[in-house]
């Protein structure tokens, strides 16, 4: 519990002083995306990682948060601390609510279906010209603004975002370590097992599903008031898989993994500068070895292996 | 305590269980034995809310449970352990147990999260309640081993301890003594028997006859889908029925 | 007027409809052998097109070769696939499943891109462009053919599930993998043949379609999505239910595009494909089958 605290304290400083460390204008705004993408990549990995229910269409969940704040505050010129709220509310519902028949599907066909209602969703961002601004995209979105502050630049933006990274973090620890998380897990090992115990393993994923979707609209609001502009083409089929990648890559079931993992993903089309979009190849090839070769993501596989090398190196010098 | 009527099965044209009948007396350790595809496992999940059945009832102290969830009988205080261990094999050994305490706390999703002071304190009072299961098994000492890692043996024992923390009245078990050593089989039957001193219903399936004549107060034997037999172990031992089942006479 | 209208868009939808019946039925060979659903199934559709069009331009080969050698291509890749990525992996959960065919869809499209770039290419039809008239419709030689390909296909596929060895083996284990593993089926070898039957059928499918379509690096994603839809309604099954089931779903998107919104063309498919998913699990023509469930 201790060690716990300190490491979460120890993670929080260091994020908290990062900015003076790569203090680069640009690096800044990547930084910020990291923010973003840890956010999510948690929001993914409590379903996938803890409950072990896969979802294809979280860049949905993470479009409609952003699109409803975004709608809300330009076309009905809510203040943003209020529209924040109202989005995460109507996405946590409508999870709850698709959830229900979602999840009485496994495995493959959980997949398939929250991949079609991942595209559906992206369909109507599309298509509600009226609404969403269609593909050309929806702008003027205000930036957030507290006590005379007005959250306009990278680094403002960037102890803006991180803060509420930070807090779920938390969340997801506090969540993974206590009697909930506990039952998520047991419902991952073993279902039948789960329930004998008492375990509604039904509700549960439903309510795990809604959480991740309210965390993920959360993502989508903060998005929208830090850049101002959305289009359809952040929340498409692709993205989602992306969040898969970074969940799988920092290591399911393991918070500080996501964060590990969006930030390999975020910084990653930033040193392939100048590979344009092949980056895409790398994702393909990465999920697949990461599969294959270190199932528990980077942060399980890179101790695991630092130990095997450093062992055989001892039996080495034994022999 | 539990009473069963009339329950039938059917997967798809054959008859696993037909009009199974009996009664089992509070406080009781009941065997229910027979011949491989007797269908005593399939028995077993509809009772405890794994199958449903063709047909017929099940009644819990007076209640009519036919066709509850697992998770709504967990609540009203039966459990059961299965044939192939079902440990939740990520999770370590004292976290397992603690699963077991679900029904007997209930800070939801947002208190947990935030970490509110009673969830704390209930925290706390879960943990208190595995260890004290987990020292009654006998494996605290592996309380911080992984589940998955244990031997088959004290995964059973884990499979136990996990099960009681529900705090059941009643509790039915798989082929508890599948795949255990004799000295293993040994320390069962006194947990078994330890298990019934704290006031707990004991139902089990069992092979192992050694085991079944020594600590059941009274035994069903089915054959075929249907109830064969019902007495004391003497009775079941001497009765000619039971006899040919198992000797496969055809008289 | 509207009865020519909808004729026509019966007609052009029933062509689609056939290219995604053989896309699903390359799923469900592949999910019947193994219990794996394939999400690298589009790109083999992607490939049939693109490679015939390599054969064509660079080999300056005629289209009755450079099909034949599209397909192969198409099916080492298929068996390379299978080999690298799925035989080897050590924990075969679907999740672990789920994410390595999806990696493998990624990286084959990826290589596509590297290779065709990311313009949209044509092949020729196969028998000029003339539209045929038919009532007060008309359609183009191009969807007779498909049409016809699709049927010869269906019925080869039928003739080799029931009437050869192999394929009385591959149906064996659909119904059990382990019974079929008992009684001395090398089920290693089957699964490799779903993988070959299935990668083969989609270039096939990616060939025929593409004089209609035109054809991409990213064409797989959709197509592969609407023919796993295709197997849905069709309750995975790799014969006749998931003819129907693609006819379905082609006439039913090519109704909805013509006659409320094209723009909400792509969502129909999905739309249905989360009811049949909701209501009937199953597939529309399936038994009760708690397995997918």
């Amino acid at each position: 519990m201790k060690r716990d605290l300190l490491l979460f304290t120890a993670f929080s400083l260091f994020i908290m002083v990062a900015p003076q460390i790569f203090a680069g204008g640009y690096l800044m705004n990547v930084l910020v995306f990291v923010g973003i993408n840890t956010m999510l990549a948690i929001a993914l990995n409590l379903l996938l990682g803890y409950a072990g229910q896969i979802s294809l269409g979280h860049a949905g969940f993470f479009g409609l948060g952003a699109y409803l704040s975004g709608i809300l505050t330009t076309t009905y010129s809510l203040n943003p601390w209020l529209a924040m709220p109202i989005a995460a509310c109507v996405v946590g519902s409508l999870a709850y609510l698709i959830g229900l028949p979602v999840l009485k599907l496994k495995g493959h066909y959980l997949a398939m279906a929250t991949l079609g209602l991942g595209i559906i969703i992206y369909i109507v961002f599309n298509e509600t010209v009226d609404l969403t601004g269609g593909p050309s995209g929806l702008s003027g979105i205000p930036n957030l603004h507290v006590a005379g502050i007005t959250f306009d630049s990278d680094v403002k933006n960037y102890y803006l975002i991180w803060g509420v990274t930070l807090a779920v973090m938390l969340f997801s620890l506090n969540l993974a370590g206590s009697r909930v998380g506990r039952a998520l897990r047991a419902v991952h090992d073993s279902e039948v097992a789960a329930q004998v115990l008492g375990v509604d393993a039904r509700g549960l994923k439903v309510q795990i599903f809604a959480l991740s979707a309210i965390i993920s609209s959360l993502a989508g609001s903060l998005y929208a008031h830090t850049m101002t502009f959305i289009s359809p083409a952040s929340f498409g089929f692709n993205f989602s898989i992306e969040l898969l990648t970074m969940v799988v890559i920092g290591g399911l079931g393991s918070i500080y993994g996501s964060f590990l993992g969006a930030a390999l993903l975020t910084l990653l089309p930033e040193i392939l500068r100048g590979a344009n979009d092949y980056d895409i190849i790398i994702y393909g090839a990465l999920l697949m070895v990461m599969v294959m070769f270190m199932p528990g993501g980077l942060v399980r596989g890179v101790p695991a292996l630092f130990r095997k090398v450093f062992s055989r190196k001892a039996e080495g010098g034994h022999a | 305590m539990l009473e069963v009527t009339g329950i039938t099965q059917i997967f798809g044209g054959v008859t696993a269980l037909d009009t199974v009948s009996f009664s089992i007396a509070k406080g009781d350790i009941t065997g229910v034995i027979g011949p491989n595809g007797a269908g005593k496992t399939t028995l077993f999940n509809i009772i405890t809310g794994i199958y449903h059945q063709t047909a017929g009832t099940v009644t819990l102290e007076g209640k009519n449970i036919t066709g509850l969830p697992p998770e709504k009988l967990a609540r009203l205080a039966m459990v059961r352990t299965f044939q192939n261990i079902e440990l939740f094999g990520g999770m370590t050994v004292l976290e397992n147990v603690m699963v077991g305490m679900h029904t007997k706390s209930s800070s939801g999703l947002l208190a947990c999260a935030l970490k509110m002071p009673w969830s704390i304190s209930e925290e706390r009072r879960i943990r208190a309640g595995a260890m004290k299961w987990l020292e009654f098994t006998g494996i605290l000492d592996l309380a911080d081993h992984t589940a998955g890692s244990l031997p088959f043996g004290k995964g059973r024992l884990l499979e136990i301890a996990r099960a009681l923390a529900v705090e059941p009245r009643i509790m039915l078990m798989d082929e508890p003594a599948a795949g255990l050593n004799s000295q293993e089989t040994l320390g069962l039957s006194r947990l078994i028997k330890q298990i019934r001193d704290l006031g707990i219903t004991v139902v089990l399936v069992e092979h192992d006859m050694e085991l079944v004549m020594d600590i059941c107060d009274r035994i069903v034997v089915l054959n075929l889908g249907k109830k064969l037999a019902e007495g004391t172990p003497r009775e079941i031992q001497e009765s000619p029925e039971v006899i040919a089942a198992y000797l496969g006479d055809d008289d | 007027m509207q009865f020519d209208q909808i004729l026509q868009y019966t007609l052009s939808g029933l062509s689609t409809g056939a290219i995604y019946a053989l896309i699903g039925i390359g799923f469900s060979i592949i999910y019947n052998a193994t219990g794996i659903i394939n999400f690298a199934q589009g790109e083999f559709v992607m490939l049939g097109g693109l490679l015939t069009l390599s054969c064509l331009d660079l080999l300056k080969l005629p289209l009755w070769a450079a099909i034949p050698c599209a397909v192969a291509v198409s099916t080492v890749v298929g068996i390379l696939f299978e080999r690298l990525a799925i035989r080897p992996l050590r924990h075969p959960t679907p999740i672990n499943l789920v994410i390595i065919t999806i990696g493998g869809s990624i990286l084959i499209r990826g290589l596509a891109m590297l290779v065709w770039g990311k313009d949209t290419h044509t092949i020729p039809a196969f028998s000029g462009d003339a539209p045929i008239a038919i009532g007060g419709a008309t359609i183009l030689p191009q969807h007779i053919w498909i049409l016809a390909i699709t049927l010869i296909i269906i019925m080869v596929n039928k003739v080799y599930f029931y009437h050869t060895i192999s394929g009385k083996a591959m149906r064996a284990c659909s119904y059990n993998r382990r019974a079929a593993g008992l009684v001395g089926i090398d089920v290693k070898r089957m699964v490799l043949f779903s993988f070959i039957i299935s990668s083969a059928m989609g270039s096939i499918a990616g060939i025929i379609v593409a004089p209609l379509t035109m054809t991409a690096y990213d064409v797989g994603v959709m197509l592969g999505l609407k023919g796993f839809c295709a197997a849905i309604i069709g309750g995975m099954s790799s014969g006749i239910s998931t003819v129907i089931g693609g006819l379905i779903l082609g006439v039913l998107e090519s109704l909805g595009a013509g006659l409320i919104s094209s723009g909400y063309k792509d969502a129909i498919a999905f739309i249905i494909l989360l009811l049949i998913l909701f209501i009937r699990p199953q597939g529309l023509f399936g038994k009760a089958d708690s397995e997918r469930v």
